[in-house]
């Protein structure tokens, strides 16, 4: 950078743009109005100076605000209620820790989330245990551990009799079930189909084995679910089984465990209005859940504590991927394409939305459709097919929004290494809380067998 | 390259060409460059203009001089006998 920086004025590509009268696009052509410069008061430069480009950051702020939010929305009209929060989605310790602190227990669909929940300090008791893939030892484990098993298949539910046997301890088991709630395709490949009787039928086999407590009924019955009302259906199907269990063997459930599914604001792919404008809220969700089990006629005293598992929704809003320009060039075609340096190996969540991207330094009131890429040699690294940015110099740097849910999850060591993630806390410190991968992070679990060792070129 | 005599360009980046009757908008920088093109300066002393004006390096006015004059020849701004 020159030193004569302050007397110069900040430059901008130079571009012309054709003035077309009577194309306008009803929903206008321009998001961007303003910087975002900062990030929970600290500057995005600095973050970029410290931890390098690209960078995830997460709002332990948004966090708690968010969490606050969902959990008011459902006290406030149901007296039971207990977030569970999804490991999968982001299962960062700090993170989990902040969800832990807030009274959310663990939900977990593997033995090695179930280990992290161990080891991040949640009691045993206060884990639900999901998922299709649990190995005998990790059964063995969870029972001791007195965790909740969510059973996911009859062939889980034979291992499981037979554990028992030898155990000491009973196992407290769920079923998951899945159902028709009139939204397709259906979600019938986890747990047991509710209208064909077969989680009824699972149910009997519990209810006949002594050494078995069935403590929960769990479904999940899709991702970014759009439609409130289908959680309605969802509830008062559990609902149903809730009180055939209870007229047949006079036993009342503990709880009913609605999953998760809820949407946040992001923008899928290809849909026409913004999430913002058609996501339902929490209250929404809320409202129709809580009013179906209140309205389904179980006495006071049998009414079932609402266990939820949301993840997206508690967490997308708190994380920020930032990140620099690359480099310009325009397309064969004339469109103009942006080079990002992270791509689709970092942001997986670049192949469902369209990612809100703000740059971080002021800009004029000149704008320019775009192709956004990533940087990998790939083509399939595309992280906006086409949006309408300010004009961004090489070196500038950009903020994603809404990027905490699965992409600390999901994000793939490709081309390039994974990068540091920090975590803003309330006082607006900012702590490193997962380092950057080096080249030694991968060499060191490769070996080379010693007749590979030598050759010439 | 030439841009045509012809075109109209105001202070606020305003760009009218009276041949097609097309229009256009235009950013500080790409007004500066219209400006000085209009009075016939080179592209080395319009590039040294620039980088007078405005925080940036010379490799990249280079990059992004070229592509400008790229995108003028598209629209039918420039002038077909200029070199």
């Amino acid at each position: 950078m020159s030193t004569e920086t302050k007397e110069k004025l900040r430059y901008e590509r130079p571009m012309i743009r054709k003035m077309n009268a009577g194309l306008m696009n009803k929903f206008g052509t321009r998001t961007e109005y303003q910087p975002t410069s900062h990030i929970d008061t600290v500057p995005v430069k600095r973050i970029i100076e410290q931890y390098g480009s690209p960078c995830f950051v997460i709002s332990e702020r948004t966090i708690r605000k968010t969490y606050q939010s969902a959990l008011r929305a459902f006290k406030t009209r149901y007296p039971k209620v207990q977030f569970a929060w999804s490991y999968k989605t982001n299962y960062l310790d700090a993170v989990c820790k902040v969800f832990h602190q807030e009274g959310a227990w663990a939900e977990v669909v593997s033995g090695f989330e179930y280990e992290k929940a161990i080891r991040n300090g949640v009691p045993g008791n206060k884990i639900l245990f999901n998922g299709p893939d649990k190995t005998i030892a990790e059964l063995k484990q969870a029972i001791e551990n007195e965790s909740t098993i969510h059973i996911d298949h009859f062939d889980e539910l034979y291992d499981l009799i037979e554990i028992v046997e030898t155990s000491k301890k009973k196992a407290k088991v769920a079923i998951r079930v899945n159902m028709d709630v009139g939204v397709y395709p259906l979600w019938d490949r986890f747990g047991f189909n509710y209208e064909s009787y077969q989680a009824w039928n699972a149910i009997t086999k519990i209810m006949n084995c002594e050494k078995m407590e069935l403590v929960g009924l769990h479904t999940h019955i899709g991702t970014f679910m759009l439609t409130a009302g289908a959680y309605g259906i969802a509830a008062s199907k559990l609902c149903d089984l809730a009180m055939n269990i209870k007229a047949k063997w006079n036993k009342s459930i503990q709880y009913i465990d609605m999953g998760g599914g809820f949407a946040s604001t992001n923008t899928l792919r290809g849909s026409y209005l913004p999430g913002n404008d058609i996501s339902p809220s929490f209250d929404d969700y809320a409202e129709v859940i809580t009013s179906t089990i209140l309205n389904y006629g179980f006495k006071q005293e049998d009414l079932p504590l609402l266990m939820l598992e949301s993840g997206r929704a508690l967490i997308d809003d708190a994380g920020y991927l930032v990140g620099s320009v690359l480099a310009n060039k325009r397309l064969a075609d004339g469109r103009r394409a942006t080079i990002m340096d992270f791509g689709v190996n970092i942001l997986f969540t670049a192949f469902w939305y369209e990612h809100k991207i703000s740059p971080a330094q002021e800009f004029t009131h000149h704008s320019e459709d775009m192709v956004v890429y990533g940087p990998l040699c790939m083509n399939i690294d595309k992280v906006r097919e086409s949006v309408n940015l300010p004009l961004l110099n090489r070196g500038d740097h950009v903020v994603v929004h809404k990027v905490g849910a699965y992409n600390m999850t999901q994000w793939m060591q490709f081309i390039a290494m994974r990068p540091n993630v920090v975590m803003i806390d309330m006082k607006g410190e900012v702590h490193l809380i997962r380092k950057n991968e080096t080249i030694e992070t991968l060499t060191d679990l490769e070996s080379i067998p010693a007749h590979l060792n030598a050759f010439k070129l | 390259m030439k841009i045509l005599t012809n075109i109209a360009v105001s202070e606020s980046g305003y760009l009218f060409n009276p041949t097609n009757g097309d229009s256009f908008s235009s950013n500080l920088v790409a007004t500066d460059i219209i400006t000085l093109m209009k009075q016939n300066k080179t592209s080395d002393e319009i590039k040294k203009a620039l980088q007078a004006k405005y925080d940036v390096e010379k490799s990249t006015i280079e990059r992004d001089y070229d592509e400008f004059i790229q995108e003028l020849g598209d629209n039918y701004l420039l002038s077909t006998d200029g070199k």
